[in-house]
């Protein structure tokens, strides 16, 4: 109980993914939501990463967790400006109506 | 003893928070508990000895990131209400796959182990605190084994900000703007001499 291992930090690391995964299911309408979800997801996994890197002595789990944090940079950046193209040309972000690529 | 709690404390937290910005009501209190979120992870990597990597994290996430998702959730006028109506309807499905998924990775936490060779596989061992410090440490891996990488993930940052510059530039009609090309590019017969009389006009 009072002595912390790796498994403690997977288990948090697994929480908080599943929480990412739950916002996403339950707020299918809102965007911007959906992304902070991913970006919850992605948290997880860089904790996973950190945890793995600590205990095993091993640095590169630390770099990769630094290219995580610039692909998760890149990628909200991005969405971020899309979902404002969008609102732009439709006036909404409601998810069901983006279906203008027919996907 | 000690550690223990604080790592009680930072998990308990992340985790809160973590539910609080899924099921908030408003986007930009979603955002906020997001912020809360991250900086407990920072807090997590601090236990785990990545200093680097949770200053990153706060000035990255809480700094870029937060603020980012903040200006555009105030920015675009969005309707609260309408955006929470699935709420309920889409709880049990995900309250569902949100507990086999949980199940399943932690049936999988349960029930694995390092390999054996796991110490021969270590890739760039960490050196201890009187070597070099965590980010000196990290430095001197990516400048070197991962210079690469780390050039590539400097051209993904650039292809985004392009690609968002790209995305969310737009002409607007109706706005006069100085144009250099036409000024520069006028010849000397787009000007014209006049003899004007004194005392009238043109």
């Amino acid at each position: 109980m009072f002595e912390i291992g790796l498994s403690h930090y997977l288990a948090v690391a697994a929480i908080l993914f599943t929480l990412g995964v739950m916002g996403i299911f339950l707020n299918r309408k809102n965007v911007i939501i959906i992304m902070m979800s991913i970006e919850l997801m992605l948290l997880a996994v860089n904790i996973n990463f950190v945890a793995f890197s600590s205990y095993l002595n091993d640095l590169v789990g630390q770099v990769f967790t630094m290219f995580i944090l610039t692909v998760a940079a890149a990628e909200a950046a991005i969405g971020l400006a899309i979902v404002v193209v969008f609102f732009r040309n439709r006036g909404s972000i409601a998810v069901e109506e983006i279906s203008q690529l027919k996907g | 003893m000690f550690t223990a709690l604080i790592f009680y404390m930072f998990a308990a937290i992340a985790v809160a928070s973590g539910v609080m910005v899924i099921s908030s009501r408003n986007p930009v209190h979603s955002v906020l508990w997001l912020i809360l979120a991250f900086f407990n992870a920072a807090g997590l990597f601090l236990l785990l000895g990545a200093e680097f990597l949770a200053m990153v994290l706060v000035v990255v996430y809480v700094g870029a990131v937060a603020v980012l998702f903040l200006f555009v959730v105030m920015m675009l006028d969005i309707n609260m209400v309408e955006m929470k109506e699935g709420f309920l309807q889409y709880l049990p499905t995900g309250a569902l796959i949100g507990v086999v998924l949980l199940v399943e990775l932690l049936a999988m936490f349960g029930g694995w182990a390092f390999a054996p060779d796991v110490e021969a596989m270590v890739k760039a061992p960490t050196p201890t605190l009187e070597q070099a410090s965590n980010t000196v440490a990290l430095g001197k891996l990516i400048y070197t084994n991962y210079v690469y990488l780390f050039q590539a993930s400097g051209l993904v940052l650039l292809v985004a900000m392009i690609g968002t510059i790209l995305l969310t530039h737009r002409k607007r009609t109706g706005v006069r703007k100085q144009v250099i090309a036409d000024q520069v590019g006028r010849s000397r017969d787009s000007v014209e001499l006049k003899k004007v009389q004194s005392g009238r006009g043109i």
